[in-house]
């Protein structure tokens, strides 16, 4: 279950950081839209936080620019192994 | 002697400007950016006070200019685009941007230079769509936006590098407090004189290509890279805590609303003074007769009783403006966005949905940033429930004239707390239309919600006072036109026919609004409607606040007296409490004014929409001003 390939944006830990390795499954215009918002492959993202009720939409740092974007979408979004853990 | 110029003289010229927009003959300066990029403060800072707000044809996206005076002396004129990610449009706003840009927007001609916008704390994504805008082929400059916040992260850039890379000049800006703005005015002008090159088929660049170039430049012109955005993460600790975040939302809103309506009371007891100083005046000054009483009980009374709310319309705008500028009100979507997604919207429809606070047609015109068109027509639909500034009068009113000023806990008082309630009634009758239209009418894939979140800052206070000055200028003129216009037909209405001599009753029961009224009575009589309310229905279409300018007209002809007592009094005197209720009910939900009407037409683009609007919203305010009547009669 927790082999490399599955791992997506929306399992990372709040406050972890991962590189980007991919948009798989979403429609087009999205990863379009993704992309200008900077998730291209080799972008570094960090989970900073979770809406309250559910933890949906989260927030992510991707380069010098926060997102927010909701569980679905996250999913869509495939990631390295954790970069760092925060204390 | 006429000797035609060279061809090759015109040729660039010709190639360059090919369709400028008829009247316009300054240059266009084009300004670009992504939506966070601080593309509004700088223009505000170019522009000031001098900006002209209109719409560009055949679409709804609004066209923001203005002329400005460059250091050389020469003259431009700077259009705002709207903000964007990039050359592809997903939206009606981004389609604007992109045909603008290669010419092809109606009504605009092709600019004669771009103003890019880019914010430094975020070059990367801010440079890949400063690529994409440098491959059309017009003069540019770029203003490397946010150089405060830079260097306050510990962020260092190297301009001049950037500039070289990129081929274009690049100038350091603070928009908020206006620096740098005279080197950018220079570069602009040096800009607008060069030849362009403008291509004409433009095909969408890949994305990842342009990305990759972007990365590469941004960080060649790094120096050093700081902590990013401390003051915003530790401020987001904080504002987005799962807990602490939505007591802070919840608090700053009930403020809000405490704060129309208290600090507001003393500036609207000035200008109810100089009202009824201009009416004294007039009253001495004029002989008794039909135009003493049009322009004392018509004009001065209708025009005064609406300008008397401009202190608390003021006041909730500036909130507004504060919670856009600062960044916060992105984070308030953010923490919305569950709740909205349970009802079948996504946090992006909280910002309009916010903005029709003050007024549902900008809330209306700001759903044009939703993408997708069932999303944004559920959230168009339900914008007019949200309680917009021109209700305040009416509630005003009711509440001074029937609920008690007593202390309920706290600082919180009774009014303001009936206040908070009959906004929250709207706010949980729009979730409800929300979720049963999302079923019904705009049933659809469901909603997503992506945003960026830009970083704090402190707003500038000139930027607000800006804002708040544009909406003033929008409300007295509307006040002035259409309002005017209403009330002095309603002067008329209330005054013609004169009663016969000897009548024994009130002197507007025997006029046509009288007859309207009675004609309207047995249709509102069941849910607790009296003859007065029946007559000030009709106009308030033209405006809600209006309902109050009619109810004030009314009672001041109403009786012999001239108007000692103020209209609250003469209400509490004459209105029993559950009909005061059932009409504040009514108000929640009623589809009163033909603006919002005519805007929804517009932005749907036929009569559909508003007319289904209408017919549901004045379903809701029968049944909700019926049940709040039968229920507050069995229980009082």
């Amino acid at each position: 279950m927790s082999a490399p390939f599955s791992l997506n944006l929306d399992s990372l830990a709040t406050g972890s950081s991962a590189r980007v390795t991919g948009l798989r499954g979403l429609p087009e215009a999205l990863a379009e839209r993704l992309l200008e918002l900077g998730f291209e492959e080799g972008a570094e993202v960090e989970a900073l936080h979770r809406a309250p009720l559910g933890g949906d939409p989260l927030a992510v740092r991707v380069d010098g620019a926060v997102v927010a974007l909701r569980r679905t979408v996250a999913r869509g979004i495939s990631i390295s192994a954790p970069l760092s853990s925060r204390p | 002697m006429n000797v035609a110029p060279p061809p090759e003289a015109k040729m660039p010229v010709l190639v360059g400007k090919p369709d400028r927009a008829p009247g316009s003959r300054l240059p266009l300066i084009a300004v670009v950016g992504h939506p966070n990029a601080g593309k509004t403060s700088l223009f505000n800072a170019m522009s000031g006070a001098r900006q002209k707000v209109g719409n560009y044809p055949g679409v709804t996206v609004e066209r923001k200019s203005a002329e400005i005076g460059l250091p050389g002396g020469s003259r431009a004129e700077l259009v705002d685009l709207p903000g964007c990610y990039g050359l592809v449009p997903r939206s009606p706003d981004e389609a604007v941007t992109r045909d603008t840009l290669l010419g092809r927007q109606a009504g605009e001609g092709r600019p004669d230079a771009v103003l890019i916008v880019a914010d430094a704390t975020n070059l990367g994504s801010h440079l890949r769509f400063a690529l994409d805008v440098l491959r059309l082929g017009l003069p540019a400059v770029m203003a490397l936006n946010r150089m405060d916040m830079a260097a306050r992260d510990g962020l260092t850039l190297d301009s001049g590098l950037l500039a070289e890379r990129l081929g274009i000049p690049v100038i350091e800006t603070v928009a908020v407090r206006r620096r740098g703005l005279p080197e950018l005015m220079a570069a602009l002008e040096t800009a607008v004189g060069l030849p362009a090159s403008p291509t004409s088929d433009f095909t969408p660049s890949d994305t990842r290509q342009l990305g990759r170039d972007a990365r590469a430049i941004a960080a060649a012109v790094t120096l050093a890279e700081g902590e990013a955005r401390r003051t915003t993460r530790r401020l987001d600790a904080v504002l987005l805590h799962p807990v602490i975040g939505p007591v802070v939302l919840a608090t700053l809103l009930f403020l809000m609303f405490q704060a129309v309506f208290s600090w507001a009371e003393a500036p609207m007891g000035w200008i109810e003074a100089g009202i009824a100083w201009a009416q004294g005046l007039l009253t001495s000054a004029l002989p008794e007769g039909l135009l003493r009483s049009l322009l004392v009980d018509g004009i001065l009374a209708g025009v005064g009783s609406v300008v008397v709310f401009l202190p608390q319309i003021l006041i909730l705008f500036a909130f507004i403006l504060v919670l856009e500028a600062s960044g916060y009100m992105v984070r308030a979507a953010f923490l919305m966005d569950r709740m909205m997604a349970a009802v079948g919207l996504n946090g992006a429809a909280f910002i309009p949905l916010l903005s029709s606070f003050a007024c549902a047609i900008p809330g209306i015109m700001a759903t044009r940033t939703i993408a997708e068109e069932r999303d944004r027509l559920t959230t168009i639909l339900i914008a007019p429930l949200m309680t917009c500034s021109a209700r305040l009068p009416v509630y005003a009113v009711i509440i001074a004239a029937f609920i008690p000023a007593q202390p309920l806990w706290g600082p919180v008082g009774l009014q303001g707390f009936v206040l908070f309630a009959l906004y929250l009634a709207g706010i949980i009758g729009a979730m409800l239309a929300a979720l049963a239209l999302r079923r019904t009418v705009t049933r659809g894939p469901a909603p997503n919600f992506l945003m960026e979140m830009p970083a704090y800052q402190l707003p500038s206070l000139r930027d607000v006072a800006l804002g708040l000055w544009l909406r003033a200028a929008a409300f007295l003129k509307r006040a002035g036109g259409i309002i005017m216009a209403v009330t002095v037909v309603l002067w008329a209405l209330a005054s013609f026919p004169a009663p016969p001599p000897g009548a024994d009753r009130p002197a507007i029961e025997y006029s046509i609004a009288g007859r309207i009224g009675s004609a309207i009575e047995p249709l509102v009589a069941p849910i607790g409607f009296n003859h007065e309310i029946a007559m000030s229905l009709l106009p308030a279409m033209a405006a809600r606040e209006v309902a109050v300018a009619a109810l004030g007209t009314i009672y001041a002809l109403d009786g012999a007296d001239e108007d000692s007592t103020g209209l609250v009094e003469r209400l509490r005197g004459s209105w029993p409490l559950p009909t005061a209720l059932a009409f504040l009910a009514w108000f929640v939900f009623a589809p009163q004014c033909l603006s919002t009407l005519a805007v929804v037409k517009r932005e749907t683009g036929g009569w559909k929409w508003p007319l289904f609007m209408f017919g549901y919203l004045f379903a809701l305010a029968y049944v909700a001003a019926g049940v709040t009547y039968w229920t507050a009669t069995a229980l009082l």
